[in-house]
Formats: C-alpha cells, structure tokens, sequence
C-alpha cells in the first residue's frame, strides 16, 4: 500500500510537467502553428523560475516568472513564424537551442545554489498523512494543471474565443475573409502556449530537485509534443496520455527496486523515448488521428491583401 | 514613413548570398552590445568567439577538426530539407555510426590497415543510415511524423552509447571508466605530421563538390526539389515521395554516421560518454547559414567551428561560459529565418 | 431616392496592375445589380473593397449617400452589407452552427442562434440541418451556409460572387428564388458573374468591367448575350473552328475503373467506364467534388489502379506510374496549375523537366541536360504565344492564362496520344480560353484521344463531341452532344446530392 502511494505520487509528479507543455502546445497547434521549441521554453521557464524564487524567496513568484519567462521566449518565435512567415519546423528548433544557451549561460549564476521545494500548501495532517499525502501532498503547479486541462478543455469546447481560435487553426485565409485577426489569435496562442511550457519546466527547478541543472529537461518538451499527436488533440486523451507517459518515466525509477536488474538501466532510460516512437506509430497508422490535426498546422499565412 | 513588403517578381539572388553573411555580422553587432550591457566587455568576447580563431593561425586546426562533422553532417541534412523532409536526429545517427565503427574496429583486434579503416567507416555510414532508416519507416509506413522519432532515437542511442562503453565494449585497462579503449594505430586515419589534421577533413572539403553535382545536376536532385517545394507536382511529375523520403533520410542519415567514424578514427580514436557533442544539432544550423547549398556548408561549417573553438578560447580570457557561443549560434540561425523572407519579397515605402 | 450604394472614382493598384481605373456606379434599394466581367477584369477586388476586406487607393464609397470608410468586414456588416463568396469562407471540420455563430458578430447563446437559423431557413426555404459538419455536405448545401449566414444580419446589401460555379442548373434555380424574393423585400443585391444567361434572367442593371475599368452599365433585359459578351471581352468573339476532323479507332479504354477515396473528405470513383476515339473529344461534367480530381489522377497515374481499368492502344496501363503511363503517351494537365500542374518556384525551363524529361530526352546517365531544358520551354513559350521573359522566367511570375498556355503547350508538344485535362480555362481570360480550346480542337485533328473534365457546361457543349456527367464517383451514359439536352444533364449533375437528400 504505502508503496504504491509513493509510486503514484512519483507518476503524478513526472506527469506534471509534460501536462502542462503539452496542453500549452495543444493550444497552439489548434490555432494552426507547430512550436517544436518546447524544450526549449521549459528551459527558459526552469531558470527563471528558479532565478525569481531564489531573489524573492517566493515560489509563487517563481512560477508567475516562468510563465513570463516563457512567454517572453515563446514571442521570439512568434515574430519570426506570424510577422516574416518563417519555417515553423526551422524556426522551433531555433528556438530550442536559444533557449537552451540562455537557460544555461543565466544558469551559470545559480548553479549550487538551492531554494526550498515548492510543496504542498495544506496542513501536515494532510499533506504528510501516510494516506491523505496521496491527495494533499502534491506542489500547487500538480493541481493547478489538472485544472488547466478542464479549463482548456471547456475553452476550446464551449467558448466563442475557442471557437474563433478553432476556425482560425482549421482554415486561416477564411477567418481572415470574415473579419478574425489570424496573427493577434495565434500571437495569444504561441504565449499562453510558453507560459504553460514555462510553468511546466519550472516544475523541475522548484519542485524535483529544487535547483538549477544544465539541460534539466532532458527531453520532456519532445515528449509533450509527441503528447499533443499521441491525444489527436483532445484535451481528455491528453491527460490520459501523459500519466501513459508518466508511468513509462516511473519505471525507468522503479526498474531496479522491483527486481527487473537483469536488464541494463540504460535499457530503462531509453525506455520513455523508444515507447514514444512506437506509441507514435500505432496512434498515427491509425489515421483517425490525422484527421484531427487543425488542417493549417504548420502552414504559413499568407492572405493575399 | 511606414514599410511593407512587396513580393518579387523573381527570388532575388543577391539577398541569397547577403543575408547569411549579414547574419554573422549582425549577430556580432548584437553580441558586442548585449555584453557591454551585461558589463562584459563586449568587443573582447565577440572578438575572441568570431575572430581570434581564424587570425591565430595555431587555432586553424583546431577549427578545422571541428567543422569537419559538421559540413560532412550539415551537407547530408541539407538534402533532406530540400525535400521538407526534417532528420533532428543526426546527433543519434553519427552516434550509432561511430558506434557501428568502433565495432567493427574491435572484431578487428589489433589489426588495422587501409582496409580495417575502410571497413570501419563503411560500417559507420550503414549504421548511421539504418538509424535513420527507422523515422523514415515510420513516416512511410505509419505516417509518424519524423521530427519526434528521429529526436526521440537520440535520446536512445545515447543509452545505447552508454550501456557499450560501460559494459561489454569498456576498456579493461580503463580502471573502470566507461570509455572504450582507444584505437590501435593502424585503425587510425592518417593525419599531417605533427598536427590533428586528419583525412577525413580532406573528405569535407571533397564532398561538397559530390553533393553540388547531385542537386544541381542530377535527376535525384531535380527530384528532391520537387518534391521539397510542391507534392502534388513531384506526384504529377511521376517522382515517388515515399522513395524521395526514404533516400534523403538515408543519406542524412550516412552522412552523420561517416562523420561520426571520421570522428573515432580521425580525431578522438576512442568512444567515451562525451563523444556525442553535438555536431548533429549544430549542423543543422550550418545547413540553413549555408541555405542548403554544398558550398555554403561548407563555409557555414567553417563559421561555426570557429565559434565553438572561440567559444573555448573567450571562456578562459573574459571569463564567459561557453554556452555563449550557443546563443550565438542560435542568433545566426534566428536571423537567417528571419530574413528569408528578403529573398522573396522586398521591403517597398507604403503608398 | 438616394442610392443603397454608389462609388465613385474607386482606384486600386497592386504591384504591376491596375485592378481598378476610377470605377463608378450606383446600386438603388430592391435592385439585382449585375457586375459583369471576365476572369482578371476586377470585380473581386472591387467588392473586396466594399465588404472592407481592401481599402480603396483612391476614390469614394457612398452608402445611403453619405460617405464612409469600410475598415473591415466587421464594419461592413455592421452597416447592413452581407457576402457570399465564391469560395467558401467555411471551416470543414466544424458544425454548420458553428460556422453561422464565426459570422455572427456578437456571441449569441447556441439555442437562440438555431432559432434565428430555423426562423430564417423556413422564410427563405434553404433547408440545413445545424448540427451537421460543414465536411459531410455538398457544395450547394455549403453555399446556403453563407447565405443562411449573410441573412441573419438582415442586410441591406447582399454580395454574392460567382454564387452559380458550383451549382446544378435546378439548384441555380432554387437560389435564384431566393434572390429575388430578398430583392422584393426592398434587400440589393450586387451579382458578380460571368453567366451571361444567368444575369438576363435574374438582374436589373449590369455594370460591366474589362481590364479593371468601366465598360458599360446597361439593361440586361434589353441588351442580348452576345452584345454584353463583346463589351465583357472588348472585341468580336471567335468561334471555335472545328471542321476536318474526323473519328477513328478508340484510343483510350476505360473498363470498370474503381478507386478509394483519398482522405476522409475525397471522393471514391466507382465502377466508370468509357472510351474515347482517335480525334474525338470527350468531356466530363458535373459539380465540383464529385470525383473529378480522383478521376484525373486515375488516368494520369498519379494513382494507381487495377491494370485492365485503362487501356491505351491497346496496351494497359492501368498498372503503370504517371511516369510510365507518359512512356505510353498520356499527358495530363490538372486542374490546379501552381503546385500541381508546375512548380510555381521553378523557371519555366526546370518545369519542362517535370513532364517532358523521358519523352525528350533531357536525361541523360542520371544527369539533366538543361540546355534541352531551355531549349523545349523556348520552343513552347513561342508556339503557343506565352507572355513571359523567358526560358528562365519564374512560373508564378507568370499570369493565370500564361502558365496555363504554357502548361497546355508543354503536353500538346509532345504529341500525346492521349490527353486528360481538367478545369482547362479556369481563372483564363477570352483571349487565352479561345487559344487554349483551338489547340485542343487541332491535337484531336491530329488523331489524338482528348478527355475535357469540366464544371462549366457551356465549355463542354461548344468543345466536346460526346459528354458524360460523373456524380458521387459514378459516371453517367455518354451522350452525343449534337443531341444533349440541359435539363437532363442537370439533373444527372444534380444525382444523390440533389435538393432534398441531405434536408431536415
């Protein structure tokens, strides 16, 4: 029992950060971009988190300047993909290993030094409950993205600024004939999507390890990406996916302890990212996935007037 | 005074060649005066990290060691671009070729020779090739889209790296340091007298002229092209996409693993958990500076070597980190997509 | 009475053209006003303008006479002025109400929306059902979307451009109906065409552009066909000369031809069959989407098919690439001409390449000979009188009717056996239209087999000697078209997606 709790609080917390860039990205995708610079935005958002914690000794403020952090960066590439039409694919590694070198050249004054986790804010009694912990015992940043996915959800469902972000992602030039700025709508989305990719990457800066780590990441911003495919771009299948991962991620933690040593830890490690590829494989053979990809993902604006 | 942009009747040549050059200059403009900002002194740093190394000539075998890989690996991933076709995964590729090098290398033993050589760097370009071979498979087959496969593939030969060095291919004279042991003599490539420069940087300034001949020339690369710029065309034209993928990824894919065994047998002679460096991500930022044309990877090539080699060099003299070459690397390549756009429409005053 | 709309002096330059030389007239309440004009004369671009989607460089928009500036199509809508487009400004992978909420300018609760919608589609009689996905419906239902969407805000002015391209002859009808029961309740409406049987039937004044200036504004009702037509074209109009040919063996067997569709929004062929004689032209109506594309593709070998569902002189290819199917002599043009047809970012040599490589031989040991290259797009560019700079010109610096001559001249050159071509005049002006049907008219002199997939039926009736109508993938009889009647085409066109199928 008590194993398994700490097991699934270990999932949840390995979940969190690819749920939060994930939905981000799932944001942008359905306005018709593809930002594959999520990696590097979790970066920038891991170091100014982390950098904002240590200065004003408030996580909070920490996780408001990763999501600044991440939207700053994130604007980067939205000028170059919205204002000169530049390759979207090009343009987001750019922005990957940008923010890589600036995470790590920021980086180079914190590295040593720790802030305190940025835990749970409910009393002991609960967050330290042998049971309770499983529900109470989590950072803010793990709930306020599992009510990130209700909220998404019931944006691009239910709203009329979802709707017109929608249209905008599935035919451009015509919500651009009806009288919807194309550019201001994925401005926003391309922001919110750094933001949430932000917030996402401070999670290892403030809550993991709670300290600063070149490249931290590790490859968790390609496997939000691989997220947004691998849910057909529903926000449902989206948080289903990512504990999917989460608990590939787990296992490669909980391998040893379980007796499965007979196989080589680099096999564990691999593990995350070979599965991502197979799970692309069967998700995308299918089809039924294609078809639910906005129809402009990818493609530049160029509206003729 | 307000600006807009007007499209050229035709692609203008001249912004072709002018914006990558301008992007170097202008990212050391940028570099100068972000660093004064900072308080470091910013002509120092820019001229450490853009120039020291291609006036100190004690530098130049140095940079050419380093650009090496990445024109050899930038000039195979340019092929692929042509064809929107999108390998992010040469840094796994060169991996498992030098990997695939090192093997064959050991069966050999202590022998070496022309042919152990040639069949060490055979191996890297199939091995490399068959890792790239996988996203292209599954882009075919399976429709996944081969900039998560190929990424997600790099993550793996990296464990796959680790577990050989650390286990079955470690050194036994190593005192247990997960790194291989380093190459007898004869299953090094031959280099200059006294110097690091190696055969293989022969072969860099060779293969260019190679891939010119097949896109600019030849029936493959009329068919790349097509493809790269209109599907639908390739499709009417009778040229097989699937076919086109497939050999691109390929040849990406040979191309960073010949690189990565130019590497072993040229430069570092032994595999270790920092043999990946890199080079397969840097040069797809020499790709695009060198706007997919051979000859300008093979320049672009040249200027990022001399940032990473300056980057070393700014690192002891004004004290910044060495990440900072790869801001600016960033920078360029920021700039260079920037102003593509220049090359199709031009900037006209509005009426 | 003051005038609904009026412009005055109304200029628009775009980077080498004049769209629009100091256009004026006016359009009164309750009137169907006509704008008449070839494809390139300006009339988009004139009401692009005044749904705000373009700003005038000079001159002045009057609405119930006073003057205004339209800054955007919100502003346009605001004031009462509606648009249909010619194509669609719909979004497929949503719902219809979806789509009509898009339009709408203030968010309105979905359950009141779909009781406006309702309310409006029962007074007009344009049936839709709200909650299907815009992708499930055929054109003619998309097109009483915009309309459905246009009603709603009540305007006072209705443009509608090109609203009859995609519609059956009985569906035509139908809108019409529409039209002019909106014209009674005091509504104008401004109808770009270039239908001149349609804007007889339906319009009160015409206003005629040609070359982006004013031509003529007149009475449709007093003027005929052909009078508007040489005012439209600016000269007299040529017939088709299409004597001295005569019909020999069949050259193109098709048998059974079947064909899945392609994505979950294409259209599968199913079970065609046809042939086409030595000399003889052959054409393929019908309304868009109804596998027209996949028929194209089918022949040319784009995609493959099962082996004995085309024959070529008796050889079959229906096994064969696009690439083979050549080798056997099959040339085709597609419909789309930048991307499809030619690369638009290639010179018109490097585009010679794309189709005539194999046939002209300008490979050679996997190398190409450019100078054959330039040399062919030299030859093309000269028989067939292409308007551009050279061998070296950039396809898309070219204009519609160029590419398109120059793209015909690459096939016809070549002297296929057999040639598919489909949509060969679309977006081309007279001149080059009369061109591009006497170069094909002379190829099936010279015993070629000739298939003309076509929407505009009137191309058909003057070009083709035999026709058959293709509807949800099927194809119709052949027909003779010396005895083809209209209405028994249109209804053909009109098949399963006729007026009622899809209603509530």
């Amino acid at each position: 029992m008590d194993f398994t709790i700490a097991a699934i609080i270990t999932i949840v917390g390995l979940t969190t950060p690819i749920l939060l860039a994930g939905l981000g990205e799932l944001v942008v995708e359905k306005s018709g971009v593809l930002n594959l610079g999520v990696e590097g935005l979790m970066l920038v958002g891991a170091i100014s988190g982390f950098g904002v914690t240590v200065f004003t000794f408030n996580p909070w403020a920490g996780v408001l300047g990763a999501a600044v952090g991440g939207a700053l960066a994130s604007l980067i590439f939205a000028v170059l993909v919205l204002q000169l039409n530049s390759n979207q694919v090009a343009t987001g590694l750019a922005l990957t290993i940008f923010g890589t070198g600036v995470s790590s050249l920021i980086g180079v004054n914190f590295t040593g030094r720790i802030v305190a986790p940025f835990g749970s804010i409910f009393p002991d009694a609960l967050a330290r409950d042998p049971f309770w912990k499983l529900f109470f015992g989590y950072s803010p940043i793990v709930y306020f993205a599992i009510i990130m996915v209700f909220v998404v959800g019931w944006f691009l469902k239910r709203t009329r600024a979802g709707l017109i972000l929608r249209a905008v992602g599935e035919n451009d030039l015509s919500a651009h004939s009806i009288g919807y700025s194309v550019i201001r709508v994925r401005y926003m989305a391309i922001a919110f999507g750094g933001a949430m990719a932000g917030i996402g990457g401070a999670y290892f800066s403030l809550v993991i390890t709670p300290m600063w780590a070149e490249k931290m990441t590790a490859g968790r911003g390609w496997i939000a990406l691989a997220l947004v495919v691998f849910a057909g771009w529903r926000t449902g299948r989206l948080l289903a996916g990512a504990y999917f991962f989460g608990i590939l991620m787990a296992l490669e933690l909980y391998a040893k302890a379980a007796g499965f040593s007979f196989l080589p830890s680099q096999f564990w490690a691999a593990m995350p990212y070979a599965m991502t590829v197979v799970a692309l494989a069967i998700i995308s053979s299918r089809g039924t996935a294609g078809a639910s990809a906005p129809a402009c993902l990818g493609k530049p604006f160029t509206p003729s007037t | 005074m307000r600006y807009k942009l007007e499209k050229r009747r035709e692609p203008s040549m001249a912004m072709l060649v002018i914006t990558p050059v301008a992007s170097v200059i202008v990212t050391m403009l940028v570099g100068i005066l972000a660093f004064d900002a900072l308080g470091v002194d910013g002509w120092a740093a820019v001229r450490d990290i853009f120039l020291t190394p291609l006036l100190a000539s004690h530098k130049w075998q140095d940079v050419a060691v380093k650009a090496a890989p990445l024109v050899i690996i930038a000039l195979g991933l340019s092929v692929g671009n042509r064809a929107q076709v999108w390998n992010i995964g040469a840094e796994g590729q060169y991996v498992i070729g030098a990997l695939a090098a090192a093997g064959v290398g050991l069966a050999f033993g202590q022998a070496g020779g022309f042919f152990v050589i040639l069949a060490m760097i055979a191996a890297g370009c199939l091995g490399g090739a068959l890792w790239a071979l996988i996203p292209a498979v599954l882009r075919t087959r399976f429709s996944v889209n081969e900039v998560l496969s190929s990424l997600m593939l790099t993550y793996v030969s990296l464990q796959v790296l680790g577990y050989l060095v650390g286990g079955p291919w470690k050194d036994p004279n190593g005192r247990n340091f997960p790194a291989t042991a380093p190459l007898p003599e004869g299953q090094m490539l031959p280099a200059l007298d006294g110097s690091t420069i190696h055969l293989g940087i022969v072969v860099a300034l060779i293969l260019p002229f190679a891939f010119w001949l097949l896109m600019s020339r030849s029936t493959f690369g009329y068919q790349v092209r097509v493809v790269g710029s209109s599907p639908h065309a390739a499709r009417h034209g009778g040229f097989d996409a699937k076919q086109t993928i497939w050999a691109t990824m390929l040849i990406g894919g040979a191309m960073a693993g010949l690189a990565g065994s130019l590497e072993l047998t040229g430069a570092l002679h032994k595999v270790d958990l920092g043999f990946a460096s890199g080079y397969g991500f840097t040069a797809i930022i020499v790709a695009f500076l060198g706007r997919l044309n051979p000859f300008g990877c093979l320049l672009a090539g040249i200027v990022l070597a001399v940032t990473s080699v300056g980057g070393q060099l700014a690192k002891t003299t004004v004290h910044i980190p060495d990440s900072t070459a790869g801001i600016f690397q960033a920078m360029m390549l920021f700039l260079i997509l920037a102003s593509d756009i220049l090359i199709r429409y031009r900037i006209a005053k509005r009426a | 009475m003051t005038a609904r709309l009026e412009l005055k002096g109304i200029t628009k330059r775009f980077p080498g053209v004049l769209a629009n030389d100091r256009v004026g007239f006016a359009v009164q309440p309750g009137e169907i006003h006509a704008l008449l004009g070839e494809n390139g004369a300006g009339k988009s671009t004139l009401v692009k303008m005044i749904y705000g989607i373009m700003q005038p460089d000079e001159g002045q928009i009057l609405w119930n006479g006073a003057p205004l500036q339209v800054a955007n199509p919100k502003a346009a809508r605001k004031l009462g002025i509606g648009m249909v487009f010619q194509h669609f400004s719909l979004f497929d992978a949503l719902t219809v109400l979806e789509n009509i909420a898009l339009g709408m300018d203030a968010a309105i609760p979905a359950r009141a929306l779909e009781a406006k919608i309702r309310a409006v589609m029962t007074q007009y009689g344009l049936m839709l059902d709200p909650s299907r996905v815009v992708s499930t419906l055929s054109v003619g239902e998309r097109q009483r979307i915009e309309i459905v969407r246009a009603l709603l805000l009540n305007p006072k002015l209705l443009i509608m451009d090109e609203p009859t391209s995609v519609l059956t002859p009985q569906e035509v009808e139908q809108l019409f109906i529409v039209l002019r029961k909106l014209a009674a309740e005091g509504c104008s409406i401004l109808y770009i065409s270039h239908k001149l049987h349609e804007i007889k039937a339906l319009c009160d004044t015409a206003t005629i552009l040609r070359g982006g200036k004013l031509v003529d504004t007149c009475d449709p009702k007093v003027e005929t066909s052909r009078s508007m037509a040489e005012k439209m074209i600016g000269g007299s109009l040529k017939d088709i000369k299409r004597d001295g040919r005569s019909l020999g063996a069949p050259k193109l067997v098709v048998q059974g031809l079947s064909l899945p569709a392609d994505g979950p929004f294409g259209t599968a062929l199913r079970d065609i069959s046809f042939s086409v004689r030595a000399g003889e032209i052959f054409g393929v109506a019908g309304v868009a989407g109804n596998g027209q594309n996949a028929l194209l593709l089918a022949l040319s070998g784009e995609e493959p098919t099962a082996r004995a569902a085309v024959t070529v002189n008796g050889t079959q290819v229906g096994h064969m690439t696009a690439r083979d199917r050549r080798g056997q002599g099959v040339s085709s043009v597609p419909e789309e001409r930048n991307g499809h047809a030619a690369v638009p970012v290639f010179t018109l040599a490097d585009n010679a390449i794309l189709t005539a490589r194999d046939r002209l031989g300008m490979v050679n040991r996997g190398l190409l000979d450019a100078k054959a290259a330039r040399t062919y797009a030299g030859e093309v560019i000269e028989a067939f009188s292409v308007k551009a700079t050279g061998p070296g010109a950039m396809a898309e610096s070219l204009s519609g009717g160029n590419l398109q001559k120059y793209i015909m001249g690459r096939e016809i050159l070549q002297k296929p056996q057999v040639l598919v071509v489909s949509q060969p005049t679309w977006g081309v002006d007279a001149g080059a239209a009369a061109a591009i049907h006497q170069a094909l008219v002379d190829l099936a002199a010279e015993g070629s087999a000739i298939v003309v997939i076509s929407q505009d039926l009137d191309e058909l009736l003057a070009l083709c000697d035999t026709l058959a109508v293709i509807n949800g993938g099927r194809l119709s009889a052949p027909m003779a078209v010396a005895d083809a009647k209209i209405d028994e085409i249109g209804l053909l066109m009109g098949g399963i997606h006729g007026e009622t199928a899809h209603a509530v």
